[in-house]
């Protein structure tokens, strides 16, 4: 009995290949010419394999072709998800050059730990398996377990990482379990396989089994994307984690997670649309309100930017929710336009601080919207984006999930979701008001501002306003990416 | 007749793998001596290895022995005995809330698992790989063809994981040089 070789299309995973490759690259760099204290050339590299990468993703856009036995598919909705994530990974590159210096973690393994994070964020969304779904997440969390615990000589790190590596381990445990009923109730790991099973047998619909695995998969998703039972890990981990990290968690991870969890709900389990909606509903305001709702009582930046990071993935929940096309659509928008106003807010957090001294304090940032004017205007412009100030770019996100929201007819949680984004405006702006209008308890002096990490603000307030003013480019080209997904 | 004695027997044998088994498990996590759990776990691999077997999966149940109860369990026994946990084994067991809560959402799980297995509510998916195809192939035959054909990429993507585990292991666990002065 011969061997019958599946059909090998290497172009479909192009961006992977070369992702990996240039990772590869990069760690043996950092083996065999390390430059200790002067790594940063190792960053460069990683940037060069992130626009390589980046420039093979656009090709495969488009073509909707399954490779490897039905593994994996290029199609728009995994595109668009790449596109996101190369643009995290970039972004983050950027902001580590100066930075992991300053933190002493500036080694080869740090930038390819984030390259090999990227990969597997970039299989969750165009994985087409539970299997290969599993994979990229496992190969995401377990870099970014480790990237977490970098600084070893910071007890915050550590328990950052331990934390998070033992509730992560947990929650995988979760996700894998309800996979396994899932395969064990349909007898395939295909996804649109295990949807052409369901209809084929309506009675699997009241299935204990299936529906005890879509709780754990929730579970297992909700988790890495923070929602709010299972978010109690998320400001410790954050707040201590290197910032650079902080940043790639709660853009890049948060964004692969509902990639996941939009892919496998929709195209696998959706005739159990009407099960999990009621879940889903409580969920999204419960994440909505706890995140916001502690948010306000935060005195440091990084856990703030936590409590906040957990809030937004309430409201792309509640898109999540409206299920229909433009809440699908609006969830690619707002990850993409979360990622910049994010890195960005986060990349001012790495700017104020220097070697031995973070100040990651909200009071730490008295004055100095008159200090530094340009980074004060940059900050302003995320917190005003993040608070949903028109014409910002988190302005449209919300407008775009909330009326997707009406238009399913979700009157209810369209107004918990604005409601609670009137209380965001609070913590978001004291921000501001601390940077504008109080005078600083003490000087904060001899900054060195790297000059990647200035490119990374430029970078994201461009992003933040060009989203914000033309909005409807990307909004179509979202909407592009979803065709046949639902 | 036959066919029950046959039947009987491989009924004993099933009961007898799932009471070590269940025992065993049991011992594991009541048990304060690190080594002795180890040691417990140990076992609980075994029988689980021998219900492989009963499933007619005789590959999966020599890989559950070599890698799990023999170089998984020998990490494990390593690192119990590297680490000092002598503090561990002098204190009490206290009475904990969260224990109790804990208790009382696994007694709930496991009457649920009763009550699915008893009303035989549970009916999944037969796949295309019974034990008498698997029998007829043989077992590492099957296992191999579709981890080389059907499962190709994620076996590769598994590569990749594995790379990235030993990468994360040894920079957590580097002795780091001093960098400045």
């Amino acid at each position: 009995m011969g061997i019958t070789v599946p059909q090998i299309n290497f172009s479909i995973i192009a961006p992977e290949l070369i992702i990996s490759a240039f990772a590869l690259v990069v760690l043996l760099l950092g083996v065999f010419f390390p430059r200790t204290g002067k790594n940063d050339y190792l960053g460069y590299v990683s940037l060069v394999g992130i626009v390589v990468a980046f420039l093979y993703t656009f090709p495969i856009m488009g073509k909707s072709q399954y490779a490897f036995n039905n593994m994996i598919v290029a199609d728009g909705f995994g595109v668009f998800f790449k596109v996101i994530f190369l643009i995290i990974a970039f972004l983050t590159v950027l902001i580590s050059i100066g930075y992991a210096r300053r933190v002493d973690i500036d080694f080869g393994e740090y930038y390819a730990l984030i390259m090999f994070a990227t990969l597997g964020m970039m299989l969750m969304a165009a994985g087409t398996s539970l299997i290969t779904i599993f994979l990229g997440l496992e190969t995401m969390s377990i870099a970014i377990y480790v990237l977490a615990g970098l600084m070893r000589g910071d007890r915050k790190s550590i328990e950052s990482a331990l934390k998070y590596f033992l509730l992560g381990a947990f929650a995988t445990g979760f996700l894998l379990y309800g996979m396994a009923l899932i395969y064990g109730s349909t007898g395939t790991i295909i996804l649109e396989e295990i949807a052409a099973y369901i209809k084929s047998k309506p009675e699997l619909l009241r299935s204990p089994m299936i529906i005890m695995g879509i709780a754990l998969l929730t579970i297992g998703f909700g988790f890495k994307v923070a929602t709010v039972p299972f978010h109690m890990w998320t400001p410790d981990v954050y707040e201590g984690a290197p910032t650079s990290i902080t940043a790639f968690m709660a853009t890049g991870v948060k964004a692969a997670g509902f990639a996941g969890f939009i892919r496998v709900f929709f195209s696998a389990l959706g005739a159990f649309q009407p099960d999990w909606i009621a879940i889903m509903w409580l969920l999204a305001v419960a994440t909505m309100t706890v995140g916001n709702v502690v948010a306000i009582a935060q005195t440091n930046i990084k856990r703030m930017l936590a409590y906040s990071s957990i809030a937004h993935a309430g409201y792309i929940l509640v898109a999540f929710v409206a299920g229909n096309e433009l809440g699908t659509a609006s969830i690619l928008f707002y990850l993409l336009v979360y990622a910049f106003m994010n890195i960005g807010a986060f990349t001012v957090v790495i700017l104020l601080g220097k070697r031995g001294e973070e100040n990651v304090l909200i009071s730490d940032y008295a004055g100095i919207g008159f200090k530094y004017p340009l980074l004060g205007a940059s900050m302003t412009i995320f917190m005003l984006s993040m608070a949903g100030i028109p014409p910002l770019g988190g302005f449209m996100g919300k407008f775009y999930i909330f009326s997707a929201a009406v238009k399913a007819e979700y009157y209810w949680l369209a107004v918990i979701g604005v409601l609670n984004s009137a209380i965001s405006v609070y913590y978001y702006l004291r921000v501001t008001v601390f940077m504008y209008f109080r005078e600083p308890e003490r000087e904060i002096t001899g900054l060195t501002f790297s000059p990647a990490s200035v490119v990374a603000v430029i970078i994201s307030v461009w992003g933040v306003l060009y989203m914000g003013i033309f909005p409807s480019d990307i909004l179509a080209l979202a909407q592009r990416s979803i065709t046949g997904l639902l | 007749m036959a066919e029950n004695v046959v039947m009987l027997f491989q009924w004993l044998v099933f009961l007898g793998i799932a009471l070590v088994c269940i025992f065993a498990s049991i011992m594991v996590i009541s048990n304060k001596n690190p080594v002795h759990c180890a040691l417990w776990m140990v076992l609980t691999f075994l029988a689980t290895a021998g219900l492989y077997v009963m499933l007619h999966s005789q590959f999966i149940a020599i890989v559950q022995v070599i890698v799990y109860a023999g170089a998984i369990m020998m990490l494990i026994l390593f690192v119990v005995m590297l680490l000092d946990l002598e503090v561990e084994l002098r204190s009490r067991l206290k009475f904990l809330y969260s224990k109790a809560i804990g208790g009382f959402f696994a007694v709930l799980l496991m009457l649920g698992i009763f009550y699915a297995v008893i009303t035989r509510v549970l009916k999944g998916n037969v796949g295309s790989f019974t034990p008498e195809k698997v029998s007829a192939m043989g077992n590492v035959k099957a296992v191999g063809k579709v981890l080389f054909t059907d499962y190709l990429f994620p076996f590769e993507v598994a590569s990749i994981l594995l790379v990235v585990g030993i990468v994360g292991a040894v920079i957590m666990s580097k002795r780091r040089e001093a960098r400045k002065e």
